[in-house]
Order: structure tokens, then C-alpha cells, then sequence
């Protein structure tokens, strides 16, 4: 893909955030997407290529009333979505079709509806060997890896803390946030231990929510209501679906590649990244992130992070809509993620970052399974 | 009768290491064309993708990689529990639990020794767990 070649049109997240009574889970699919095509003042008629996980695309242009050139139903846990852009990008590129729509919705506390895309059974290669000694769950086994890379670089349990403590400044700053209250490294600390070393506030949230995206051609994106933001760079991989079988508990490989394979084609060098959206389902992760997408050198992001370099005001704003662990997380938080560049690189966001023009969201599936990541812009390369 | 925990049905892939731990063997493969020794089970080399692939043992003998302490309840699971991943003798990592000792960090110690020890959920499976090295009866 070239750079800049395609924009992000549309963008929207579910009407409601949090606790959704009154949609199922396609039903938030729908609300995100009609959100999104009111924001780009399309019609469902508009769309030609659809994507999307946690739904059959075939549902979802059914419900939507679309006849699409192009699906994609890529089922890659939470940075899904990276991928769908990713993926889409090169479709229009290609020439199969012109405007796609990328949608998320999950009934993730609610459940209804809820289905999720990962094989669980007990024929499967989880459930023979990992499922039986831990009960099946993101705070069970996305945190195993944290007290390897303790051990191995002295981050310490403060330093852990820490994460939570400055997303939740961010949150602080976000209306839509689920959890606005400032607290304290000693509040961390001291709230209570779901599994060791991870207490309840270094834990991701549980919510209902969703989003839509909405990509075309460069060319055309200066026809619509909205400011566009440009694709700069794409990256994608995976590793593992189990946990115990990542290669090193230290560093993702999937975040890696993905990471090298965004900056390279994007042509940018890190000092030119003025905002990162790091997925955050547990602390540990931004600081994988920061290190695996070559931020900081390795063992040093914990520091980076204490030393307030990701908090408002520092020099690299990480995660500034609160992240999974303050602003929401329905399960598969990539969209939001997503969401939030755009809303960065638009200029509107609620704790915007003065002159941003690069963004960066990177994107993890399973628990440390996938990742993709996109370079997003304001204004379109020459 | 309380909620057992989630147990694993076998596959023509993987029969071979549940009849093994049935046995109180611990079985893993090793491929014949490039010595690589791996887990879990498939017909297939993961290094070289050679099916030419022989069954061997492993010692029992691990290291503690890393882990978590659920707190939790869950069916089959009494808090607190050790969520753990360690590394065999002969280089794999396996998930298991580490049972025989305090569920407590300062019991728990990365890189401690660990010798396998085994858990009959019922007749047909009977899961490989750890415990710290030296508990058991020499053989």
C-alpha cells in the first residue's frame, strides 16, 4: 500500500458505552455502524466492502442491508480491527472495492448475544493444555509473562502500578470514561488481588460498547463532512494462541514484526510518533509495547512510564482516552483504540495532544497470540 | 459433588500423551530430522515441518518460568491456585499448576527445580502437575 493512499472517512463508537441493556451484540455491531456512516453522510448503499469479528460479515451487510465486492472476517482477538484496516486498505487499493466498513460490537458484560470467535472446546490445542489447570480467563493468563520479565529487569511492583495510576489522569480528562476518580499507586496497590501480582486495578475493565470505521480512497476523502485521516503504515502477525507456548515471556514476537512492518512502511522514524494508543488490557502491556515497538530499550519502559513520559504533558502521550484499564473495555478493545487515533488526528479529541500529527495504535489478540498495528496522519504524504 | 474442572478430550493427534500420563509418563516428541524437541503433541515437526517424528520421554524435571496465583474461584479450582508455565529439562514449557507447597510468592520462586507429579481426574485422564523437587519418593 502506498502511504496515505487510503483515509479513514467515518468513525464512530456505539451510541452507549458500558452497561447496554437494549442491543445484543449484532445489534451494537448495527448502532456503531449507522453511527459511522452518519458521521462520513453515507448509506448503507455507499459501502461495497464489509468487515468485522465477533459477527459473520455475512450477518452483518444482511442486517445492514448491503451487497458488498468484499468481506473479511478475520478473527484475531482484539487487534482484529488493526488487521480489518489493514486488510482493507489493500483491497481498495486493489481495486475490489471503494468504501469499506470495519464494525465492532460486544455485549462483553451484558452477554447478550455475546459470541466470541476462539475455539475453546476441549478437543482443541487450549483446551487440552492449558484450559485444564487455569480457569479460562484474560486475568488468568494474559498476566503469567509479567513476573519473568520482573525478575529478568527489575521492574518493580510500583513501577506496575504506575500504569494504572497516569492512564487514569488521562480518564480523568475523558467524559465517556468509565472511571474518572484520580488514584494513587498506594490505591493500586492496595485494591484487591485477582491474580498475583495483579490486583483489580491494574485489570481491564468490563463493558458493552462497540465502534465502526469507515475507509475509501485518499483521493476522495476530501468529499466528506469529516477532516481525514490518512493510513500511513500497517503492520500485522501472531505468535501463539497459548499463552505458555510465546517464546520469550519478555518481549512479543507478534509485536515486533507487526510494529517493524507499520514503521517501515510508513517511513517514519519513532521521534516523528506524537501520540501512541498501546492496548491495555492488563498494566503490563504498554510497557511490552513501548519496548517490542522500539520506544525505549528493553527493561527501560517502566521507568519511562514512572518517569511520567506517557502522562499528560510528557513527551510521548500513551493511551489518552484512559485505556482498557479506566475508559472502557468490552472484550476486544482494539476498535477503541483505533478510535481514538482518529479522534487525535482529527484534533477532537476530549485530552487532545496540541499539534499531533502522527499517530500509532498497536493492537493485541489473545493473550499476546496477534498484533497490528497502523500509522495513522493528519495530512496526506506528497 | 462440586464442578470439576475443564478437562481435556483426546484427538488422534494427542492420544499418545494422554494414554502416557495415564502411565505417569510424561511424553514429548522429537523430530528425527532435526533433533527438535517440542510440545505440544502433533505429527509434525513445528521447526522443519518433518513428519518424520518418534515419541520419546521426558525426565519430569523442570524449572518455575513464571506464573500467577488465582484468586479467584472457579469449578475445580480452589483459591488460591498457581497458574503456572515451566520449562522441562529437555527445553519445552508446559502449562500446569505447582501443587505440594504454599500457593504464596515467597513458596513460589522463578527457576526453582520442579519434578512432575500426576493428577487421575478419572480413568481415562490423569493430568501431569509439579511440585518443588526432592517432595516425592526417589525411584
Amino acid at each position: 500500500m502506498k502511504r496515505g493512499s487510503i483515509a479513514i472517512v467515518g468513525a464512530a463508537e456505539s451510541t452507549d458505552m458500558g452497561l447496554i441493556k437494549n442491543l445484543s451484540q449484532t445489534g451494537i455491531h448495527c448502532d456503531a455502524a449507522l453511527n459511522a456512516l452518519k458521521d462520513a453522510g453515507l448509506k448503507p448503499s455507499d459501502i461495497d466492502g464489509v468487515a468485522c469479528a465477533g459477527e459473520y460479515p455475512v450477518n452483518l451487510a444482511f442486517q445492514l442491508g448491503i451487497t458488498p465486492k468484499w468481506l473479511d472476517g478475520t478473527y484475531s482477538g482484539g487487534c482484529s480491527f488493526m488487521l480489518h484496516v489493514r486488510h482493507a486498505a489493500a483491497a481498495i487499493e486493489a481495486g475490489l472495492c471503494s468504501t469499506v466498513l470495519i464494525t465492532h460490537g460486544e455485549s462483553g458484560k451484558s452477554r447478550i448475544g455475546y459470541y466470541m470467535g476462539q475455539n475453546l472446546a476441549p478437543t482443541g490445542t487450549i483446551g487440552q493444555f492449558e484450559m485444564p489447570y487455569a480457569p479460562f480467563s484474560p486475568a488468568n493468563l494474559f498476566t503469567i509473562p509479567v513476573l519473568r520479565y520482573m525478575k529478568e529487569y527489575g521492574l518493580t511492583h510500583e513501577q506496575l502500578a504506575t500504569v494504572s495510576v497516569i492512564q487514569r489522569e488521562w480518564a480523568s480528562r475523558n467524559p465517556r470514561a468509565t472511571f474518572k476518580d484520580p488514584i494513587t499507586v498506594d490505591d493500586v496497590l492496595n485494591s484487591r488481588m485477582i491474580a498475583y501480582p495483579f490486583r483489580l486495578l491494574q485489570c481491564c475493565l468490563v463493558t458493552d460498547g462497540g465502534g465502526a470505521l469507515i475507509l475509501t480512497k485518499a483521493d476522495r476523502a476530501k468529499d466528506f463532512p469529516t477532516k481525514p485521516v490518512y493510513i500511513l503504515g500497517t503492520g500485522e502477525s501472531c505468535e501463539t494462541p497459548l499463552i505458555s507456548q510465546m517464546e520469550d515471556f519478555t518481549t512479543s514476537k507478534a509485536f515486533r514484526v507487526s510494529g517493524k512492518l507499520a514503521f517501515e512502511s510508513a517511513g517514519i522514524k519513532h521521534a516523528d510518533v506524537d501520540h501512541l494508543m498501546a492496548y491495555d488490557a492488563f498494566a503490563h502491556l504498554p510497557i511490552y509495547a513501548l519496548e517490542d515497538l522500539g520506544f525505549v530499550p528493553r527493561g527501560e519502559a517502566g521507568a519511562f512510564i514512572s518517569d511520567r513520559h506517557t502522562a499528560p504533558g510528557g513527551k510521548l502521550p500513551v493511551n489518552t482516552n484512559g485505556g482498557g484499564l479506566s475508559y472502557m473495555h468490552s472484550g476486544m478493545y482494539g476498535m477503541y483504540a483505533l478510535q481514538e487515533s482518529v479522534r487525535q488526528m482529527r484534533g477532537v479529541a476530549p485530552a487532545q495532544v496540541p499539534d499531533a500529527r502522527i499517530s500509532v495504535c498497536h493492537g493485541v489478540g489473545g493473550f499476546f497470540g496477534a498484533s497490528g498495528t497502523i500509522v495513522m496522519g493528519n495530512e496526506r504524504p506528497d | 459433588m462440586s464442578a470439576a474442572r475443564s478437562k481435556p478430550v483426546p484427538t488422534p493427534e494427542t492420544q499418545h500423551f494422554w494414554d502416557g500420563t495415564r502411565e505417569h509418563k510424561l511424553l514429548l516428541q522429537q523430530c528425527s530430522s532435526c533433533s527438535h524437541t517440542y510440545f505440544p503433541p502433533r505429527p509434525f515437526c513445528p521447526k522443519c515441518a518433518g513428519r518424520d517424528v518418534k515419541v520419546i520421554p521426558s525426565s519430569g524435571r523442570a524449572k518455575l518460568y513464571s506464573y500467577v496465583i488465582g484468586q479467584r474461584p472457579a469449578p475445580g479450582f480452589e483459591p488460591p491456585y498457581s497458574i503456572a508455565v515451566v520449562e522441562l529439562e529437555e527445553g519445552p514449557r508446559m502449562m500446569s499448576n505447582i501443587v505440594d507447597c504454599p500457593q504464596t510468592p515467597e513458596a513460589l520462586v522463578l527457576d526453582m527445580p520442579l519434578e512432575v507429579t500426576w493428577n487421575k481426574l478419572d480413568d481415562e485422564i490423569t493430568l501431569p502437575q509439579f511440585r518443588p523437587a526432592g517432595k516425592g519418593v526417589q525411584p
